[in-house]
C-alpha cells in the first residue's frame, strides 16, 4: 500500500524529517512556482531542480528510486495533455510538460515523505487553510487505509475461492459499501471518545532558527534557478 | 448508588425493525455486569444508547445526568466505550496519540494527555507500543490500546462490546485480569459465559430488544442453555 509506506517515510529521522512542516510548505511553494513559471526553452534549468531533489532526497535518508517510481505515477495524466501539445507541434512544451509535472509530483511527495500528516495539517491550518478542508484530508487520509484493507481482505476472500479479485463494478460496489459500513463504525468511535469536528493538536510546533534557515536558503535556490537558467 | 438509570427504553432502526422494546436496566457503582442474548436481540444497540451514539424513546441517566443533548460530552466523559471490532477504534497515527485523543477532546492540555496516554498503555501492559502505527499491533495489543484509549479518559463506567473476540486464550486471560483490577462498573457484552463469570456476578438476558431475564450468570446461562456444549463424538467426522 502506498500511503502506508509514505507514511513509514514520514516517520523517520532526517534532517529534512526535523524541520518545522510550515517551512517545509513554504519551500514547497517556492519550487513550484519557480518549476510551473520556467520557459520551456530553458530546458537546462529542468536538470538543475532534479538536483536540488537528489540533494534533499540524500539529505532525508530516502529509497531514491521507490521514491521517483511513486513519482511517476503522475505521468499518464500529464502525458495526455504533453501529446496534444506535441501533435499540435510543440515538442519543446510537450516535453517541459512532463518535467515540470513529474519534478512537481516528486517535490509533492517529498514534503508528505518527510512530514507526518498530523504536522502537515499543521502547517496548513496556521497557513490558514479552511478547516473543512483539513478534516476532509484527514478523513480522506484514514479511509484510505479503510478502503484499501477492505480490497485486500476481498482480494484474499476471492482468492481463497480459486477466484481472482478484478475491479468489476459489482466488486467495486461491495467494496465501497463494506467501506462505508467501516468508516461509519470510525466515526462512531470518535464520537464515543468526544470528538467535535476538531481533530486535537498534540505539543505545539515551534519554528526554530535552523528552521528559518532552511527555509531562506531552500527557497532560494529554485528561484536562484529560475532566474539564472 | 446508581450509575445507570435507564426506564422504557425503545429504538426503531430508520429500515422499520425495533430493535429495542421498552428496556428497564440499572446499574450499581462498581458493579459488573453481563448482557447475553442471541445475535440481534438489541444489545449492541443498547449500550449504543448509554454513550449517546444512538437516541431512542424513553429515558436514560448516567450519574445522575439525564442523557440529552447539553450533557452529551459529560456523558461521554463518563461512559467509555470499547467497540466489538478495535480496528474501528484506533485511527490516530501512532498508538500513543491515540490512546490521547479522547483526553485531549475532553481538553487536557497535550503532554498531560500524552502523559496519561503513556501511563495507561502501561497498565494495559502494551508500553512499548507508543510510536507505532495501530495497524502494526496484533490482534490482543490493538484490544489492549482500544481499551488503553477509552481508560485514558478516566470513565466512571466501562462497556465492552464482544471484548474476547479474535482474542486467543492467553490474550483472553489477560484482558480478564486487567479488567478484574479496574475498579469502574462495567458492562461486558459476550457470548461467553466463562469470560462472564470470572468478572460478573449478574447477567442480563436479552430476547427480541427487551430484557427476557436477569440474574447470576451461571444461573442465566443455565436457564437458557447459553454455554457452549461440546459436540457429540459421533457427530464429528
Amino acid at each position: 500500500m502506498h500511503h502506508v509506506v509514505v507514511e513509514r517515510w514520514s516517520r523517520g529521522a532526517s534532517p529534512l524529517h526535523a524541520r518545522d512542516a510550515r517551512a517545509k510548505l513554504l519551500v514547497l511553494l517556492a519550487f513550484l512556482i519557480a518549476v510551473s513559471t520556467t520557459r520551456p526553452q530553458s530546458q537546462g534549468a529542468f536538470p538543475a531542480y532534479a538536483a536540488l531533489l537528489a540533494v534533499a532526497i540524500i539529505a532525508a535518508r530516502l529509497p531514491a528510486a521507490a521514491l521517483v517510481r511513486r513519482a511517476m505515477l503522475v505521468l499518464p495524466f500529464s502525458a495526455t495533455f504533453a501529446l496534444i501539445t506535441w501533435l499540435g507541434g510543440d515538442p519543446l512544451r510537450a516535453l517541459a510538460l512532463g518535467e515540470k509535472s513529474f519534478l512537481s509530483g516528486l517535490a509533492a511527495l517529498l514534503l508528505i515523505a518527510t512530514t507526518p500528516l498530523p504536522d502537515l495539517l499543521r502547517g496548513l491550518e496556521s497557513f490558514a487553510v479552511p478547516r473543512p478542508l483539513i478534516l476532509v484530508i484527514q478523513f480522506i487520509y484514514r479511509y484510505l487505509f479503510v478502503i484499501s484493507e477492505q480490497a485486500q481482505h476481498m482480494r484474499l476472500a476471492a482468492r481463497s475461492r480459486g477466484a481472482s479479485f478484478r475491479a468489476s463494478a459489482g466488486a467495486l460496489g461491495v467494496l465501497f459499501a463494506r467501506s462505508w459500513e467501516r468508516a461509519e463504525g470510525i466515526y462512531r468511535a470518535m464520537l464515543a471518545r468526544g470528538f467535535d469536528g476538531r481533530f486535537p493538536a498534540f505539543g505545539a510546533a515551534r519554528f526554530r532558527p535552523s528552521d528559518a534557515a532552511f527555509l531562506l536558503l531552500s527557497a532560494l535556490a529554485p528561484v536562484a534557478i529560475r532566474i539564472a537558467l | 448508588m446508581k450509575v445507570i438509570d435507564v426506564r422504557g427504553l425503545r429504538y426503531r432502526y430508520p429500515d422499520g425493525t425495533l430493535a429495542l422494546d421498552g428496556v428497564d436496566f440499572d446499574l450499581e457503582a462498581g458493579e459488573c455486569v453481563a448482557l447475553f442474548g442471541a445475535n440481534g436481540s438489541g444489545k449492541t444497540t443498547f449500550v449504543l444508547h448509554l454513550n449517546g451514539l444512538l437516541s431512542g424513546e424513553g429515558s436514560i441517566e448516567i450519574c445522575g445526568m439525564p442523557l440529552k443533548r447539553e450533557t452529551l460530552p459529560h456523558i461521554r466523559a463518563r461512559v467509555g466505550l470499547v467497540f466489538q471490532d478495535s480496528e474501528e477504534q484506533l485511527f490516530m497515527p501512532t498508538v500513543l496519540e491515540d490512546v490521547a485523543f479522547g483526553p485531549r477532546n475532553l481538553g487536557v492540555p497535550a503532554p498531560e494527555a500524552l502523559a496519561r496516554a503513556a501511563k495507561t498503555l502501561e497498565q494495559v501492559g502494551i508500553p512499548a507500543s507508543h510510536q507505532k502505527a495501530p495497524y502494526h499491533l496484533s490482534s490482543g495489543e490493538k484490544r489492549r490500546a482500544a481499551i488503553a484509549g477509552v481508560l485514558a479518559m478516566r470513565p466512571e463506567i466501562l462497556v465492552l462490546d464482544e471484548p474476547t473476540t479474535s482474542l486467543d486464550p492467553p490474550g483472553r486471560r489477560d484482558l480478564i485480569r486487567l479488567l478484574a483490577a479496574l475498579p469502574q462498573a462495567k458492562i461486558l457484552v459476550t457470548h461467553d459465559v466463562d469470560f462472564a463469570s470470572s468478572l460478573a456476578a449478574r447477567a442480563v438476558f436479552f430476547e427480541r430488544g427487551r430484557i427476557a431475564a436477569q440474574g447470576a450468570v451461571e444461573e442465566i446461562a443455565r436457564r437458557f442453555n447459553w454455554r457452549s456444549q461440546p459436540v457429540e463424538s459421533r457427530d464429528r467426522r
